[in-house]
């Protein structure tokens, strides 16, 4: 599992990697609280391009990202995602509060 | 039921099996030569039936699941995922969509849910104080098609 974060234009974009599921998705969790909470960025994308696998703890780890993301102000997007992962989202009709692109 | 082939193994209750039982299945199915997406939906499901019982059912105690994975003819694939855990008091409320008794571990109330979408069976057993099996199967898609 690997995480990259940059900023460019007032937008932050976390590029993931790896695979998502209840054991990684901690560490994945605490790494973006600790940036959002620092930096506050108005807006955040998450870049799914490089997940190859995600069960429903990603839910679950964008569901609380997109909450910490509004109540410090700003909105959260993901990006990218792969076809299968496309599948999980939708399952979750998680597209009803969070952007994917 | 005539068994094809058939692997069984016991993994402590640690998170980071969950990956590892994920590779198992997976080296296994090669054999049955599936496509891309009923790989990826199987995975996906013993993924989240493995999760359920390292967090659910062993939330209070550590202990074994056992994972046994199937093939049958007709190109049956047949999972089960078997804890000595806390069980459910209430099967039908726990596979209510978005019901989940671990917020606080932003579990979305998913699992049931997934495994349902992507197997074509589902079946929960599941006794308060002594454990959980589910049995799921999905029936692969025959070769060329």
């Amino acid at each position: 599992m690997k995480i990259d974060i940059k900023s460019e234009n007032g937008t932050a974009i976390a590029t993931l990697s790896g695979e998502i599921d209840h054991h990684n998705a901690k560490e994945l969790r605490a790494e973006l609280d600790r940036f959002i909470v620092s930096a506050q960025p108005r807006q955040l994308a998450i870049d799914f391009g490089g997940i190859t696998f995600m069960d429903s703890s990603g839910i679950g780890l964008i569901m609380g990202r997109s909450k910490l993301m509004k109540e410090c102000g700003g909105a959260l997007e993901v990006r990218n995602p792969q076809p299968y992962i496309r599948r999980v989202l939708k399952l979750s009709g998680i597209e009803r509060i969070v952007k994917i692109r | 039921m005539e068994i094809l082939n058939e692997i069984k193994f016991t993994m402590p209750s640690l998170s980071v099996n969950e990956g590892a039982a994920r590779a198992v299945v997976s080296s296994f199915l090669i054999q049955a030569d599936p496509t891309v997406e009923e790989l990826s939906d199987i995975r996906t499901a013993v993924s989240e039936a493995v999760t359920n019982a390292v967090v659910h059912g062993y939330r209070h105690k550590k202990g074994n699941i056992e994972l046994t994975v199937r093939l049958l003819p007709e190109r049956v694939i047949y999972i089960r995922v078997k804890d000595k855990g806390c069980g459910i008091e209430d099967v039908e409320q726990a596979m209510e969509p978005l019901f989940t008794t671990a917020p606080e571990e932003e579990r979305s109330g998913l699992g049931f849910s997934v495994m349902q979408s992507f197997m074509d069976r589902l079946k929960v057993k599941s006794t308060p104080d002594k454990g959980t099996t589910v049995i799921m199967r999905k029936r692969l898609s025959a070769h060329g098609d």
